[in-house]
């Protein structure tokens, strides 16, 4: 392994805070499961040849009427519980890391190029994001998925991008500011480094820390907007799984007792974003040069 | 026919003109399902969604700043170290399941309040109000609450950071040793400096209410705006669609500009010129 990395004081601190490692213990623990879900799971729930009609709504197999394989019931499909939420946090997951890839680039540059050139470009670009930004994340992504016809996990991806770059943009822009002036910039500019090589050579490493913690607090953002979104039924389509979905199912049967198709997706949603939030907390508190620990 | 009478047969910069120019002067054009004005059909929802959103930042400025206090006087306390751990999970929990779990306990097992509706509303001139009835207000609470929650989560947090750094500021050392009482030195001389940011976060947060305010309504059937926006969206209906983003703009804008008057009042070094 690396020997610099082991030497490091990030992974020091990292293996002595309590909520860094419970945080990243449940993330790698979703992650492999949402990975082999196929293998895990029971049976797919998205198969419709799988799927019987004759298992719907049990309750889970340790109460009266419970059956294996489902082992946290079953929805009103006949899907099983476990299995739908295993699918559904693949849904999650691959939103999640989806938009931040193409939000996070798109958002980065965005940022990088208003901070490096200013002037009109600043302002152009400042003016989108901000109209953007009071518009919050949420309402955004909701009018736009209102204005597309069509319903595809892609298309919750892009329409989540379209509101979200905005984060990443400003951040960007507050980081290159801060750092534009300092003196090493201006010795890379006297030896004669064109705009590429400033920007991508020296600019976008040194403005990369604050953006580490955006992405961690934006994975839990996004993977809880594709839940609302698609609890709103504006979401990823019905052949989809999605935890948002399976909940928005469930609410109509909590009238009638059968808590199980709400609290299981509800609580694998929480656990997720619990996960991703105390790691973010700890990588916030790590990368802020003012605090000293 | 239908395309003829909505005008959809023209081509689409005579149309985009047509709607800039009546637009400009108050028509946003009917609804494409209920064929009456897409602006009458939202601000006769429009109370509903006010007293909703009213409330939460209610529920969430009082409880969350107050909470925010008193947690920041004894960070360390058990009970406190507790509040903190519960706003924690309560900004990993998304409106929506705050809203079913709020349902589940308080509507299904404890059965003490209505899971969904207005309840019985008065009309005064074109407001529709359900504060006046005594069950207008029982079906308030749960959607105000579950509204208000994210929010109070986040001032909280605010709340407390902005107490603690100003608590130990000299001028509260000064205060203290002036033998104020402590009602005085921490409303009136700590309070006030660390409210500066929680104003502000509430400013910003206006867009997230509005949106909430969709996820909120849908879930208890509150019959506002959001519940409408959402039918609208799976009927297709562009004109209410774009009514409301037009609204939504107004309202934001205009409570952007209370916030920054409210400024000048917190802290009067703040002067616009």
């Amino acid at each position: 392994m690396n020997k610099r990395l082991i030497k490091s004081k990030l992974l020091y601190d990292f293996l002595r805070d309590p909520s860094a490692l419970v945080g990243s213990f449940i993330l790698v623990v979703f992650f492999f499961a949402t990975l082999f879900a196929p293998l895990i799971a029971p049976q797919n729930p998205y198969d419709l040849e799988k799927v019987s009609l004759e298992h719907f709504l049990k309750p889970p197999i340790w109460m009266q009427g419970g059956e294996p394989p489902f082992l946290l019931g079953t929805d009103d499909q006949g899907r099983g519980i476990f299995s739908t939420i295993l699918y559904g946090c693949r849904t999650s997951l691959s939103v999640g890391f989806g938009v931040l890839l193409i939000a996070g680039t798109f958002g980065i540059t965005m940022g990088l190029l208003a901070g490096y050139y200013g002037g009109k470009l600043d302002s152009v670009i400042m003016r989108l994001a901000d109209t953007f930004f009071s518009f919050s994340t949420t309402l955004m992504a909701l009018l736009m998925l209102g204005l597309f016809k069509q319903r595809s996990v892609l298309v919750v991806i892009i329409a989540i991008c379209i509101a979200d770059w905005v984060r990443y943009a400003r951040t960007m822009r507050g980081s290159v500011l801060e750092i534009k002036e300092e003196a090493y910039i201006m010795a890379a500019k006297a030896t004669g480094a064109g705009d590429l090589r400033l920007l991508l050579r020296h600019l976008l490493p040194n403005a990369m820390p604050p953006i580490f913690v955006v992405i961690a607090v934006d994975l839990a953002v996004v993977i809880m907007l594709e839940a609302t979104l698609s609890f709103l039924g504006v979401g990823v389509p019905l052949t989809e799984p999605s935890l948002g979905m399976m909940i928005a199912i469930g609410k109509d049967y909590i009238y009638a007792g059968m808590w199980w198709l709400v609290v299981f997706p509800g609580t694998a949603l929480i656990l997720l974003v619990v996960g991703i939030n105390l790691f973010a907390d700890w990588l916030r508190e790590e990368l802020n040069p003012k605090i000293e620990r | 026919m239908v395309r003829k009478a909505f005008g959809l047969d023209r081509p689409f910069y005579i149309q985009y003109t047509r709607f800039i120019a009546n637009a400009a002067q108050g028509k946003f054009g009917k609804s494409f399902v209920s064929r009456v004005p897409a602006f009458g059909l939202i601000m006769e929802r429009f109370p509903a969604t006010v007293e909703l959103a009213t409330s939460a930042v209610f529920i969430a400025f009082t409880m969350g700043v107050g909470l925010g206090v008193l947690v920041s006087l004894k960070p360390y306390a058990l009970r406190n170290r507790f509040i903190m751990a519960g706003s924690l999970f309560n900004i990993s929990i998304p409106t929506f399941l705050t809203g079913i779990l709020l349902i589940m306990v308080f509507a299904v097992y404890l059965g003490v309040l209505p899971p969904f509706g207005r309840g019985e509303t008065v009309t005064i001139g074109f407001w529709r109000t359900g504060l006046l009835t005594w069950s207008g207000i029982t079906h308030l609470i749960l959607p105000a609450f579950t509204l208000g929650m994210y929010q109070l989560a986040v001032l909280l947090r605010l709340t407390r950071a902005g107490m603690r750094e100003v608590l130990t500021e000299e001028y509260i050392k000064t205060a203290w040793s002036k033998g104020l009482p402590p009602r005085k030195v921490i409303f009136k001389h700590a309070l006030r400096n660390a409210l500066i940011p929680v104003v502000t976060m509430t400013g910003l947060q206006f867009g997230e209410l509005i949106a909430f305010s969709i996820v909120t309504e849908t879930i208890f059937q509150w019959p506002g705006m959001g519940n409408l926006l959402l039918i609208s969206i799976y009927e297709s209906d562009q004109p209410v669609i774009v009514t409301y983003i037009m609204l939504a703009a107004l309202i934001i804008l205009s409570l952007n500009i209370i916030v920054d008057v409210l400024y000048a009042y917190l802290n009067p070094k703040i002067r616009y010129e």
